[in-house]
């Protein structure tokens, strides 16, 4: 694949295609490796969040149970602020606009997906609860309520 | 009884796969070496005839349990854990493969099916070359049956039948449900048969253009079903899930994505080895890695290690045996691709200015997005083996991806104006300049107009190039006299060009409006305006929910009524948030009602309001139909070619006899076909 009026052994041209789709994949890797570790959104747990916060504005997922008498409804009627408690006594602000996901309760488990602002509150961009019996949002099979819910957890419907 | 005999048909398929398998095996060590269709040798004989008949037993298998859920037969596990007798009628049967073991039987009787018309149908190839695809198609077969049966028996009894069934997850009970997993099965299944095909090429050495028209309908075939069950099942997450998204980047998701990306770059370079005989290991190649990232895709799917890693040690058996089963598969393939790959010998050469060229780049660039999406999918189990917990979305893999898509658009657009082996740029200047003004003209126009990410910018302007570009290859040709193949390369390129303007367009210009109104209050998005005349409750079959009334209406226009309703289920209890849509020629209007959240200030109950409006959001699967109708098209097309063209050889056989007959030393050379 070298000049078109010079066409070459198809041995050599198998060659060059092999290296090719390597350093092309090789290349994909390298961007891969380069770019998850920057992008993933990295899982807090309320006590994780309050030792070592996580830069402000930076996308990551706070994950925990929902603190009884917690929930707060404010005037506009869209927006909600709360607290997540997790395995230790430590509870972190939640600010959360938009309807809240089916199922989502007080003292129930919930994964919010946002970032820290600089009042310290937790600001939600997306909130994820439970949405069934069976399912636990993966990143709360830790915690300590919810050891009962790991039996089932093989048991969710795939959405495929 | 009806689910005794399931098992049994079960049982019996697995006996036959195995000898479809050995016979396959022993034959292809018998047959002598180019023996050529209808040659029998004795183990020969079995092959074929256990691939039909173990079609017709795991079909039959496949409608004992669809019965056993059309009654809702409370004895069988299966059912009592999946199902509920107050269910409606098509859910029942929906919910049938609704769960792990039904699906993975679904899975298997696709499988069996499509290999009974393989040993059925296909006559074409070196009867050698077929014993050996069936010896591995039997194979493949085996490890699904001993799957099922040893871990995932469809068909087990209760020791005390169940009073009720615990019922189906409501996200499921969906019209979307009948359709989605099926269609993306077959697909995958398709894309075994190509494999074995493959492999029964490899190991006989008879990677030829001849081979690739048999192996052709089944890759187009296997990627039209990726196609439509893709674009089913992001339409489907899109108005069911309530969150306006289409796409999720969702491990689930991807694992249907990357099958279709390799299965893409298979399709193209298949026509290659067809057309010109070039690309030969590389089609083999790509053959392996559709048909792993395929195995791949089930297996993420159907061991729970998706859900977490912890999920996969829950159901250790099950888990392990599709690992093992996949490690088994890959690998063997990747062993005998080693180990037969140099004996194949080197296909045609061609040009870097060619249309191999082309077609070759983009397969290396659909490659690296593939790899680019199966790291990103996989990231999150390696950083969970450390204790790590992470999610990878949209941040990643729009980006990553849009790297190696953006070169691969831009050389779509001119490689099908390209010719075969070896092209001058000069040639298609005039073709270039038009497109390279169009992208140009786009880019600065949407630049100026509107303020939208680069990616959607790109997008747009990219897919304005392309819907142009997808018509040039008619260009100077007498359009009746096009090949259908043609038409249906230019209709999926076309419908690439669809789909990507809804999806930039969705990204660009989507507008949201969140708000708590009480009943005559108006919320505007966009030109629209959104009344909520009043909350009611109303009750389903296995349901009651909250719907709203909302009159919308464009501007000074009619007003139309939606319906959005929050419905909670009571078997098994849940909530899902029903939308609801109006579809406009350039767009959707996208509704969905959440609680009720205190009074307003005269007294009134004032509810929860998301209503979105998305400019063209439909064309993403508009888009997605037209790339499906293409591969339609073209898988028609071909295989009405080559029958014309066997037809064609026959009867130039034939009158060769004839001549042979009356005693003329040579017949009339007639020219075959063109390709």
């Amino acid at each position: 694949m070298t000049n078109a009026n010079a066409p070459m052994k198809a041995k050599h041209q198998r060659l060059v295609l092999v290296v090719l789709a390597v350093l092309a994949i090789v290349g994909a890797g390298f961007l891969a490796a380069w770019a998850l570790p920057k992008q993933a959104n990295f899982f807090y747990l309320p006590e994780q969040m309050v030792e070592n916060p996580p830069e402000i504005g930076r996308a990551v997922r706070l994950g925990g149970m929902v603190a009884p008498d917690s929930l707060n409804q404010m005037d506009d009627g869209m927006t909600v602020e709360f607290k997540v408690s997790g395995n230790t006594a430590d509870l972190v602000n939640v600010r959360y606009t938009g309807i809240l996901p089916d199922l989502f309760v007080e003292g129930s488990g919930v994964v919010a997906e946002g970032s820290l602002s600089d009042d310290g509150v937790f600001v939600a961009t997306n909130l994820l609860a439970k949405h069934d019996e069976n399912y636990v949002p993966r990143e709360l099979e830790g915690l300590e309520q919810h050891k009962s819910a790991d039996t089932v957890a093989g048991r969710t419907v795939g959405l495929d | 009884m009806i689910p005794e005999i399931g098992l049994a048909a079960l049982w019996l398929a697995a006996a036959l796969s195995v000898l479809q398998m050995v016979a396959g095996a022993l034959s292809v060590k018998a047959l002598p070496v180019g023996a050529e269709t209808g040659v029998v040798s004795p183990f020969a004989l079995y092959a074929r005839p256990a691939a039909v008949v173990q079609a017709v037993l795991a079909t039959l298998a496949f409608f004992a349990l669809l019965y056993a859920f059309a009654v809702t037969d409370l004895s069988v596990k299966l059912v009592a854990t999946n199902s509920h007798s107050e269910k409606p009628y098509l859910y029942k049967l929906t919910g049938t493969w609704g769960n792990h073991e039904g699906s993975m039987l679904l899975w298997v009787a696709v499988l069996a099916l499509s290999g009974g018309l393989l040993a059925g149908l296909e006559r074409r190839l070196p009867e050698r070359t077929m014993q050996a695809a069936l010896a591995v198609q039997g194979f493949v077969a085996l490890g699904f049956y001993a799957f099922l049966i040893a871990s995932s028996n469809p068909f087990e009894r209760l020791p005390v039948p169940a009073a009720e069934g615990i019922g189906l997850n409501p996200l499921l009970q969906d019209i979307g449900l009948a359709l989605h997993p099926p269609t993306l099965y077959v697909g995958y299944v398709g894309l075994s048969v190509a494999f074995s095909l493959a492999m029964g090429a490899l190991i006989t050495r008879q990677v030829t253009p001849e081979f690739a028209r048999v192996m052709r309908p089944w890759v187009l075939g296997a990627w039209v079903f990726l196609t439509l069950g893709i674009t089913a099942g992001s339409y489907w997450a899109y108005y069911e899930l309530g969150w306006g998204g289409w796409w999720f980047w969702d491990p689930v998701e991807n694992s249907s994505l990357m099958p279709w990306l390799a299965a893409t770059a298979l399709m193209h370079s298949v026509s290659v080895l067809a057309a010109r005989d070039a690309l030969r290991t590389w089609t083999i190649m790509l053959g392996v890695l559709a048909f792993s990232m395929s195995m791949l895709g089930t297996f993420l799917v159907r061991s729970g290690v998706l859900t977490s890693v912890h999920a996969f040690a829950v159901d250790p058996e099950r888990g392990t045996f599709i690992l093992v089963l996949l490690l088994l598969y890959i690998g063997g393939a990747l062993g005998i691709f080693a180990w037969r790959a140099s004996a194949v010998a080197e296909g045609k050469t061609f040009a870097v200015n060619s249309r191999e060229g082309a077609l070759v780049f983009n397969n290396v660039m659909l490659t690296a997005i593939l790899a680019v999406v199966l790291l990103g999918t996989l990231y999150p189990l390696l950083t969970e083996a450390f204790d790590v917990r992470v999610s990878v979305g949209p941040p990643y893999f729009n980006p990553a991806s849009a790297i190696f898509a953006i070169p691969m658009f831009l050389v779509m657009a001119v490689g099908p104006i390209l010719r075969w082996k070896q092209d001058k740029a000069a040639r298609i200047n005039r073709e270039l300049a038009a497109l390279v003004a169009i992208l140009l003209v786009a880019l600065v126009l949407i630049g100026l107009m509107a303020e939208t990410s680069i990616l959607a910018l790109l997008g747009l302007a990219l897919s304005a190039a392309l819907a142009i570009a997808a018509f040039l290859p008619l260009r100077g040709r007498k359009l009746g006299r096009v090949p259908m193949a043609v038409w249906g390369m230019v209709c999926a390129h076309f419908g690439v060009a669809i789909a990507i303007f809804g999806m930039a367009s969705e990204s660009a210009f989507t507008q949201e409006k969140l708000a708590a109104v009480s009943a005559g209050e108006t919320a505007q998005v966009g030109d629209w305006n959104v009344t909520l005349n009043s909350v009611d409750a109303v009750a389903g079959p296995n349901w009651t929910a909250m719907e709203a009334r909302l009159s919308v209406a464009r501007g000074e226009g009619n007003s139309t009524i939606l319906k959005p309703q929050s419905r909670n289920f009571w078997s098994p209890t849940q909530a899902t948030s029903e939308s609801a849509l109006l579809t406009q020629w350039d767009g959707q209007l996208y509704a969905t009602i959440g609680r009720s959240v205190g009074v307003d200030d005269s007294g009134k109950e004032r509810w929860q309001l998301r209503v979105w409006w998305k400019p063209f959001v439909t064309f993403i699967w508009y888009g997605g139909l037209l790339i499906g109708l293409g591969g339609l098209l073209a898988m028609v097309g071909r295989i009405r070619e080559d029958l014309r063209r066997r037809k064609g050889i026959q009867r130039r056989q034939e009158e060769a006899a004839d001549m042979a007959e009356l005693g003329s030393p040579t017949g009339p050379a007639m020219p075959e076909p063109a390709e």
